[in-house]
């Protein structure tokens, strides 16, 4: 299902995670979004957290800016397995869906269930509160091919 | 100092219907009972539903209060790209109106329907005249459904050859119909790239036409407002490996009597009679899809067609190979009845409706480019398309400026299609619309663009003189509340 | 020509700014490979009062009240439509607008969709309505697809006494998906004959229609459970809405998706279109569910508003992943709708209701009465089906010629219904012509 760029992204910003449309709101310049160190980011957007034997997942201040104020989540169920690029859900916005490909192969542990009644949380803390899912990576060599910060944000300026 | 239509004016406000009333009010004539009653099982018997009891006063009132707080194309002008927000004429309406037309029920016996049968019939073959194509089928109800119509026909037509052909092409500059109802037929979209200059090339389409493309799907003129000019090279590249070309007849009103759909290569075209043909929106429909197709392809056309044999007309089911029924009946008659009325009222005039259509368009592209970005700045026809570009460092877009136009008088243009272009704002002056009332538009749009350079937070905040300002969408999708 | 306004003066400065000599040059675009030929061969236009005297002359040549006496339903009603909802629906601020994209320019259309999708629930029995589908038919192929998309499943059961047409409809709508369609048969009652469903599986639907197309009204609660029991999803169809003014309503009895055609609410038959397509479900299923949705919202002062919401689900936004294909929803007719039950308004539509069935009632009596058989024996609401002897077909002609259609056929529709019609009584009709029917038939 996946073209690596469908002609949508290549005209907006946004690259590989498809963005079917985002109106209305100003969006950010690359010097007013945050990127942190202590996570590795997919070309797709989502953001990677070790922690302990699993991995924390959310999208990047970029991708949440992008598609503005997020009214929906869909989420995958807990115990699904997917491969690394699965589709393992959808945000919605008022009037763009963004969806989210997984960055590494695994198992979903946990979804944050935060974000039914508070989509908004991915807005507003996109790195933190705003996680999506908690996966047991099933290849943790896929982690270490991720981009780090400097790459993700080089990658950004070329788009 | 130019007198633009908006003015702030006294606007009432008017409570949901079942804020008002009172129990036992009654808004109509009850018909006197002169039957005995006849209780119902119990078991069947349900509760009288919620809803409030209102008086004819009552409702009056609420309908003319709520129209007031509308925007039409007898309001003022209403430039909507890709919608023809052309004039309704109201003959239109009255001939719809009459009791033979609005009271006959579509399923009596053909004898006692001939006035409606050879309307449909004489419709037929206007819009086959028009078009240059030779079949037509009017059920779908709308432009969606007659694309759909289409596909199901492309569908049956390799089906028909016993060929599984799973992808359509589709433009980048498609309506989001387009892939959707190639999608109900299982058909998987394959998105082709416009050229720089805005319009399909053969060699991308020669590229993935293979013989697992049923057929492609093309807008013409395109929803950049620009003539597909390489269409016969394309239909012929398309038509080589055994696909359909299908047109999306949306802006039909370009281009009657100038274009000949058959000579382009089109197999397939729908039209909008909501949109071309001049019958009213209503706030979002109901419209009509009629399908027209070349002879080849008229086996496949839905069921019943309508024959004329000795000026006399039936319904006829005897097509084998149709696609069925897309219809609960014969489709829109009410629509068609206005489109025809329409049609008879313009006759050949309907060129010239198209010459002027285009040169209004043009006009406003001339007097704008500068003013706002310009992405293709070529011959338009019937529509053109601006973007945000040139006001980005204002920080202001293109949902700032439309909104702020409702301010001077004018429905808001299209927006944010096609997507090709970012921040795209997509202008339609039909015909309809005077130079006066064109000229009217450029200047507010002059005096937007000019406000976004000295006063852009008189944009953010637009619009000022509506009922109500900006709504928070946002939270009405996060919390949905879609019932009262 | 009054509908184009440009005067070669306009036309000449307006060429003037563009720098092209003539409008001829405007189309330098469009090669001579995608050109006519011709002219329009289009006959000169005419006149208002030309084209008043043709069309008048086409509509007398169809049947209608009060010349003729129809007593047909079958998707199609007559009913009463009072003089204000026809007046009120005029306004143009209604007619000339379009779908209410830039809500703050929309309130009246916006406002009075979210009244309509209120009042559709609320008959209904179901959580949520949306802003209208095209007609009855294309509905329940929707309704269907929706089922199928939320459950995975790739059959379906459908009565076949739905509706003939919206069988049909359904039917094109789901072959290219490569759904089957498994139908329900009828019992000697003139219910659907649920019995088929036991053991099934894969099932993603099961689809009744009521009252059904014989005018039976339906046992909708052991449907639902039947569907249910199966992992099914339940329809519930319907063609005549003024029904629930009196039935118990099918969101009450297990329905998890509710189709159907709204004409019977204050819209002329117009010769079969535009009808209504009414939509509802409950709110677990509504992001699959297709159409225009309107939702409250709030300005930016804290006014109260109303904006098209859940967008994401729709064409414009999914493309080719949206629920449906559908652009426009029948705003128009919707509004209709909403007016008429404005108008006629809870009480009133209890009355009417119950007129419709107490007529019908009286009719269905009179004709037993004369030795006709009433073919099913399952309770009706305002339609029924009447087998009549050898050589009806007859006296049916001979009464065409009289100005009264005694019924629809259904042999057509149902081969083995042979000499069986259809028949429907609305508040339109009064106990004489319904005497003059039975007195008709007997002569």
């Amino acid at each position: 299902m996946t073209e690596g760029k469908d002609f949508h992204g290549s005209l907006c910003p946004m690259g590989g995670m498809k963005v079917f449309l985002k109106k209305g709101d100003r969006m950010k310049e690359l010097g007013e979004l945050q990127f942190l160190d202590d996570v590795r980011y997919a070309k797709d957007h989502e953001w990677v957290r070790p922690e302990a034997d699993r991995v924390k997942v959310g999208i990047s201040d970029f991708a949440q800016d992008q598609l503005g104020d997020i009214t929906f989540v869909e989420m995958p169920g807990v115990g699904d397995l997917l491969e690394q690029g699965a589709l393992f859900g959808t945000l919605e916005s008022t009037k763009a869906v963004g969806e989210l490909f997984m960055p590494i192969s695994g198992e979903i542990l946990a979804v944050n269930e935060a974000l039914a009644e508070s989509p908004e949380l991915i807005n507003k803390d996109p790195y933190g509160e705003g996680w999506i899912v908690e996966i047991k990576p099933t290849r943790p060599e896929e982690f270490d091919a991720l981009m780090t910060k400097d790459r993700y944000v080089e990658m950004l300026k070329g788009l | 100092m130019t007198l633009f239509p908006a003015a702030p004016g006294l606007i009432l406000n008017e409570p949901l219907l079942w804020e008002k009333g009172k129990r036992g009010r009654c808004g109509i004539s009850i018909p006197a009972r002169d039957v005995e009653p006849c209780p119902l099982e119990e078991d069947l018997l349900g509760d009288a539903p919620d809803f409030p009891d209102l008086s004819e006063v009552d409702v009056v009132r609420h309908y003319t209060r709520l129209s007031q707080w509308n925007f039409g194309v007898d309001s003022g002008t209403y430039p909507l790209g890709s919608c023809t927000m052309k004039y309704n004429p109201k003959i239109n309406d009255t001939m719809a109106s009459l009791p033979g037309f609005a009271a006959a029920h579509p399923l009596l016996p053909e004898s006692l329907v001939q006035g409606g049968l050879r309307l449909m019939h004489e419709l037929e073959r206007l819009l086959a005249e028009i078009t240059g194509l030779d079949a037509v089928t009017l059920q779908p109800a709308a432009g969606a459904q007659g694309e759909l119509t289409g596909m199901l026909m492309i569908y049956a037509y390799h089906a028909n050859k016993g060929s599984r052909r799973s992808k359509i092409i589709v433009p980048d500059t498609a309506h989001g119909t387009n892939p959707a109802s190639a999608a109900l037929c299982g058909f998987q979209p394959l998105k082709v790239k416009s050229n720089e200059q805005g319009i399909l090339s053969p060699e991308t389409i020669a590229e993935v036409m293979d013989e697992d493309v049923a057929g492609i799907m093309v807008t013409n003129p395109n929803t950049l407002g620009l003539f597909e000019e390489n269409m016969r090279e394309i239909a012929d590249i398309v038509h080589r490996k055994d696909g359909l070309v299908y047109c999306d007849g949306a802006n039909m009103n370009a281009v009657m009597g100038i274009v000949h759909l058959g000579c382009m290569g089109v197999d397939i075209l729908h039209l909008n009679l909501h949109k071309t043909f001049s019958t009213p929106h209503g706030g979002g429909g109901p419209g009509s899809g009629p399908v027209c197709v070349s002879k080849h392809l008229e086996p496949f056309l839905p069921v019943p067609r309508v024959i004329e044999e000795q000026g006399r007309y039936r319904l006829s089911e005897a097509f084998p190979r149709s696609i069925g029924k897309v219809h609960a009946f014969h489709g829109n008659f009410g629509i068609m009845v206005r489109a025809y009325s329409y049609i008879l009222s313009m006759g050949p005039e309907l060129k010239t409706a198209s010459r002027l259509a285009v040169l209004n368009a043009n006009y406003v592209k001339e007097s704008l480019k500068g003013v706002f970005h310009l992405p293709y700045d070529r011959p338009c026809m019937h529509e053109c398309v601006f973007s945000d570009e040139l006001q980005k460092d204002l920080k202001v877009t293109t949902l700032d400026m439309a909104k702020r136009l409702m301010d001077y008088g004018f429905h808001p243009p299209t927006v944010y299609f096609p997507l090709v272009v970012p921040g795209a704002i997509m202008i339609e002056p039909p015909e309809t619309e005077s130079k006066e009332d064109v000229d009217l538009l450029i200047e507010a749009m002059k005096a937007i663009a000019r406000e976004a350079r000295e006063n852009p937070d008189l944009l953010r905040t637009a619009p000022h003189l509506c009922k109500v300002t900006r709504l928070d969408e946002v939270e009405a999708a996060r919390h949905p509340c879609l019932t009262g | 020509m009054r509908y184009l306004p440009h005067t070669a003066e306009d036309v000449a400065a307006m060429l003037d700014v563009i720098a092209a000599g003539s409008i001829d040059e405007l189309f330098s675009t469009v090669p001579d490979s995608c050109r006519r030929a011709g002219p329009l061969k289009l006959a000169e236009p005419m006149t208002e009062w030309e084209l008043s005297t043709h069309l008048s002359a086409l509509a007398a040549k169809m049947a209608v009240c009060p010349d003729y006496q129809v007593f047909m339903g079958a998707g199609s009603y007559e009913h009463h439509i009072p003089a204000t909802v026809l007046h009120l629906l005029g306004r143009s601020e209604f007619v000339t607008s379009y779908t209410p994209y830039q809500p703050e320019i929309s309130q009246g259309t916006l406002q009075a969709m979210y009244e309509y999708q209120t009042l559709v629930a609320r008959l209904l029995g179901m959580e949520v309505a949306n802003a209208s589908l095209y007609d009855g038919a294309s509905a329940l192929a929707e309704a269907l697809l929706m089922a199928i998309r939320i459950t995975g499943g790739k059959r379906v059961a459908v009565s076949r006494v739905i509706h003939p047409s919206y069988r049909r409809v359904a039917q094109t709508y789901l072959t290219p998906g490569g759904f089957d369609i498994i139908e329900l048969p009828y019992r000697a009652d003139g219910r659907t004959d649920l019995s088929p469903l036991d053991g099934m599986d894969g099932l993603a639907a099961v689809a009744i229609q009521s009252p059904n197309f014989f005018g039976c009204i339906e046992d909708l609660a052991t449907a639902a459970e039947t569907a249910h029991r199966s992992g099914a999803l339940f329809v519930t169809a319907f063609s005549e809405p003024l029904a629930y003014g009196l039935l118990r309503n099918p969101g009450m009895q297990g329905a998890d998706i509710v189709c159907g055609e709204g004409q019977s609410f204050g819209i002329p038959r117009s010769f079969g279109g535009p009808g209504l397509g009414m939509f509802a479900t409950q709110m677990k299923y509504v992001r699959n569910m297709p159409g225009r949705l309107v939702g409250k919202a709030v300005d930016r002062n804290g006014k109260r508003g109303f904006v098209l919401t859940l967008s994401t689900r729709e064409q414009h936004i999914r493309r080719e992943k949206a629920t449906s294909n559908i652009c426009t929803n029948h705003s128009l007719c919707a509004l209709n709708c909403a007016m008429y039950l404005a108008s006629v308004g809870g009480t009133g539509l209890r009355e009417l209701a119950a007129l419709n069935r107490d007529k019908a009632e009286y009719l269905k009596k009179r004709l037993a009465e004369a030795g006709f058989g009433i073919r099913f024996a399952a309770p009706t609401f305002n339609e029924f089906v009447v087998e009549f002897p050898e050589g009806f077909q007859t006296t049916y002609e001979r009464l065409l010629e009289k100005r009264i259609v005694a019924g629809l056929p259904l042999d057509c529709f149902y081969p083995e219904l042979e000499r069986n019609f259809l028949l429907c009584v609305t508040e339109v009709k009064t106990r004489d012509d319904m005497d003059a029917l039975v007195r008709e038939i007997r002569s």
